[in-house]
């Protein structure tokens, strides 16, 4: 998973299914982060949003 | 007593009326976890798996419920990336039995190892050409995406909502819902087709075997493509069967017959490539390998031809037509038969693709092998129905799991 | 896998035995199990879940008395290389559990490794591969007589024929110490090789001219190891698996017992 492990080589295969799985887990971790950190900043501003 | 937690404007049954249906499915799902803790503790030779069936009923079940929960990432991908807006009167539900799919697989997996606690190792020291490597990563990577998807109905509980920091989490996660759901379309396009994968790469097993394009065999295609047919097909299935007990209307029928055409021409477009794939094996892959069609399937009855006549014609080819010619589909009894096809044709590919490749023997003085699951691989496998049953019933009853079922069922005070 | 890609082959140990010579004693089985702590149950009836990394096939030529005629048939893991030690089974191990030795030719199973998944069982033709479904039991005093060289194996993972892979290492270390590089061709023998008492199993490297499975069976390296002895033939050789143990037999339908064919079609098509 990580280049750590011994059996890791810089191989084509390994590059671009390491590629496309790190690439979906940021956008996940990102988006995530994005989230988390927007809704901190909106109740700082005091917009519960209740009001649709 | 607990009529705080429903969402405002519906009516549920008695509370005592539901905890009976929680107590009665909970003795299923606790039958489940008796096996499943004998399985862990004592080992796989409580199932009735040998060593030329490796892969059985629990494989069977893993690959069918994430064919079935293939609707959410579809349906998502149709209503955020396509733009069907009609779409987000079910995407809930279609989320929600996504999710209880693939937690399900991932249970099933948990058990069917011979080392569970050694399960890491597949990430750890990931073997980058297996097909099961990457059903692993993107089984795990898409089953978070389904629990991002799932959160923000969580969150709209009506408790839930009056904290703050939820109800903005929630909104700020339906901001962006559409590169979740885009990226849970791209997982599971991978997903599903090595799932497919698993089997069309095995060149020693030439009933499995199939020619490949680049590095993935043509099963690969086929599995991603009746995935997304079948699975919607399933969530409209089991709309319908929660309708069926409710005793109410859910869901338009606008919605469902949207749906519903989608899958018919997902389906069609399916069955003829399965039909060819089936055709070039037959004439050419297997006998290369010194094999003809018939002695895969001539054996014995239970896999004789009836089996690719059933997967093909009955379960694929008739659903099809159904689903795709409009006044047939608005035929609300046709309508159902084709959806229940639709999801016995891609369960019995599934079992097809596991437990025949099994069977049929490929060393000229080898016997075929028939098998029976013990009794803890069938509570097992029970386990996640139960389990499914019991989350539907507590997000049906405390969530807004369905945005229309206030306009169809107006509550008379 | 790894070192596949940057290493000079050095030798592709291989095995060729004589069915002509083989009169299904089972001696190989028992000597497999011993040397290699394979473990076993109180009944071992039911073959579909006991362990035989190698076992005896009996195969006939299906016609009636007097022509009936039988043939025992040893089957060991066949170390298939495949295309560029791409074998069914290595290819598929989501774990990199189970390798393709470039330098030995042996398909090596990596017991604290594998989790038991068991997708290999499912890519081997051979049914070489066998899974623990109990942990090992021993009866009472015969740990006392378990091999220190070979580790015994733990309840839910895969075991298959090593190729007596410590004898190997055991031969290695030996030269090692004597100053030398290279093995000689009786230092490394399989356990079921030399308690065959017809003599019907070889073992040896297969590109060493010097070695008597190479004088066997002629492999052509060219054409991924197929033999070039008429009388040589290997299992499944359609499949494309490209195994490492041959067979012998001077009789026609013994060599066409070793593969399938669809009806009318001659053997001589993919030779």
């Amino acid at each position: 998973m990580l280049p750590f492990s011994f059996e890791w080589v810089w191989d084509m295969g390994h590059v671009v299914f390491h590629g496309g799985l790190w690439y979906a887990l940021s956008v996940i971790g990102l988006g995530m982060t994005y989230c988390i950190i927007k809704t901190v900043l909106d109740l700082k501003k005091g917009d519960a949003g209740h009001h649709h | 007593m607990d009529s705080a937690l429903i969402p405002k404007g519906v009516k549920r049954c008695p509370t005592w009326q539901f905890l009976l249906w929680i107590g009665i499915v909970g003795a299923v799902l606790l039958w489940g976890v008796y096996a499943m803790l004998l399985c862990w503790i004592k080992g796989l030779n409580q199932t009735n798996m040998n060593d030329y069936y490796g892969f059985a009923l629990w494989i069977w079940a893993d690959l069918a419920v994430i064919a079935l929960g293939g609707g959410a990432f579809f349906t998502g991908f149709l209503r955020y990336v396509v733009g069907k807006d009609e779409l987000k009167n079910i995407i809930n539900y279609a989320v929600l039995i996504g999710f209880i799919c693939y937690s399900s697989a991932l249970l099933i997996l948990a058990i069917d190892v011979g080392q569970p606690l050694r399960s890491w190792y597949i990430f750890w020291h990931a073997n980058v050409h297996s097909m099961l490597t990457e059903v692993a990563f993107c089984l795990s990577c898409y089953f978070g995406v389904l629990c991002i998807e799932y959160i923000p109905l969580v969150l709209e509980n009506r408790q839930l909502d009056r904290v703050p920091f939820f109800h903005r989490l929630g909104h700020n996660m339906h901001e962006i819902m559409a590169i979740f759901a885009a990226t849970g379309a791209f997982l599971s396009f991978f997903h599903q087709g090595s799932l497919g994968g698993v089997a069309g790469v095995m060149f020693g097993r030439p009933f499995a075997f199939r020619e490949h394009l680049l590095v993935w065999p043509y099963t690969f295609f086929l599995f991603t493509w009746s995935a997304a047919a079948c699975g919607p097909c399933f969530t409209l299935l089991i709309t319908h069967i929660t309708e069926a007990i409710t005793g109410k209307r859910l869901v338009k029928d606008n919605v469902k017959d949207l749906l519903g055409k989608i899958s018919g021409w997902m389906l069609g477009t399916y069955i003829i490539a399965k039909i060819i794939d089936t055709w070039y094996w037959a004439a050419v892959t297997a006998p290369s390998k010194g094999f003809t069609l018939m002695e895969f399937y001539s054996d014995n009855a239970f896999y004789g031809i009836w089996i690719l006549v059933t997967e093909i014609v009955i379960c694929g080819v008739l659903p099809a037509v159904i689903l795709m010619i409009g006044p047939l589909r608005r035929n609300r009894p046709l309508f159902l038969s084709a959806i229940i096809l639709a999801c016995i044709g891609v369960c019995l590919n599934r079992w097809v693709m596991v437990l025949q490749i099994m069977a049929a023997p490929v060393m000229p003085f080898d016997n075929w092998a028939l098998y029976l699951p013990s009794w803890q691989e069938v509570a097992t496998t029970i386990l996640p129905v139960a389990y499914g049953i019991i989350l539907i019933m507590i997000s049906y009853r405390y969530m807004p799991v369905f945005p229309q079922e206030q306009e169809l069922n107006p509550v008379v005070e | 896998m790894k070192e596949g890609h940057n290493q000079i082959q050095t030798s592709k140990f291989g095995m060729v035995i004589d069915l002509d010579k083989c009169t299904g004693c089972g001696a190989c089985m028992v000597a497999c199990m011993s040397e290699n702590n394979v473990p076993f149950r109180e009944d071992e009836s039911d073959k579909l879940l006991s362990i035989t990394w190698m076992r005896v096939y009996q195969i006939s030529n299906g016609k009636p008395y007097p022509d009936n005629e039988i043939c025992y048939l040893p089957r060991p893991c066949m170390h298939c290389e495949g295309h560029a030690g791409h074998s069914p089974c290595v290819s598929v191990c989501p774990a990199t559990a189970t390798d393709y030795d470039s330098a030995s030719g042996i398909v090596s199973q990596i017991y604290t490794r594998c989790f038991g998944c068991r997708y290999c069982m499912g890519a081997c033709p051979y049914h070489a591969r066998y899974f623990n479904w109990w942990d090992p039991v021993w009866p009472k005093g015969m740990e006392q007589y378990l091999s220190p060289n070979v580790s015994p194996r733990m309840r839910g993972i895969v075991e298959k024929c090593s190729f007596c892979f410590h004898r190997y290492q055991l031969a290695r270390d030996k030269a090692y110490y004597e100053g030398r590089r290279t093995i000689k061709e009786e230092e490394y023998q399989s356990a079921c090789t030399q308690a065959c008492p017809a003599g019907a199993i070889t073992f040896g490297d297969l590109l060493n001219p010097g070695h008597k499975v190479h004088q066997m069976v002629l492999p052509d390296l060219n054409h991924h190891g197929r033999p070039r002895n008429p009388h040589a033939f290997r299992l499944l050789e359609r499949l494309g698996t490209n195994p490492k143990v041959y067979y012998l037999s001077g009789r026609e339908w013994v060599r066409r017992a070793g593969d399938n064919y669809v009806q009318g079609e001659k053997q001589a098509e993919h030779h």
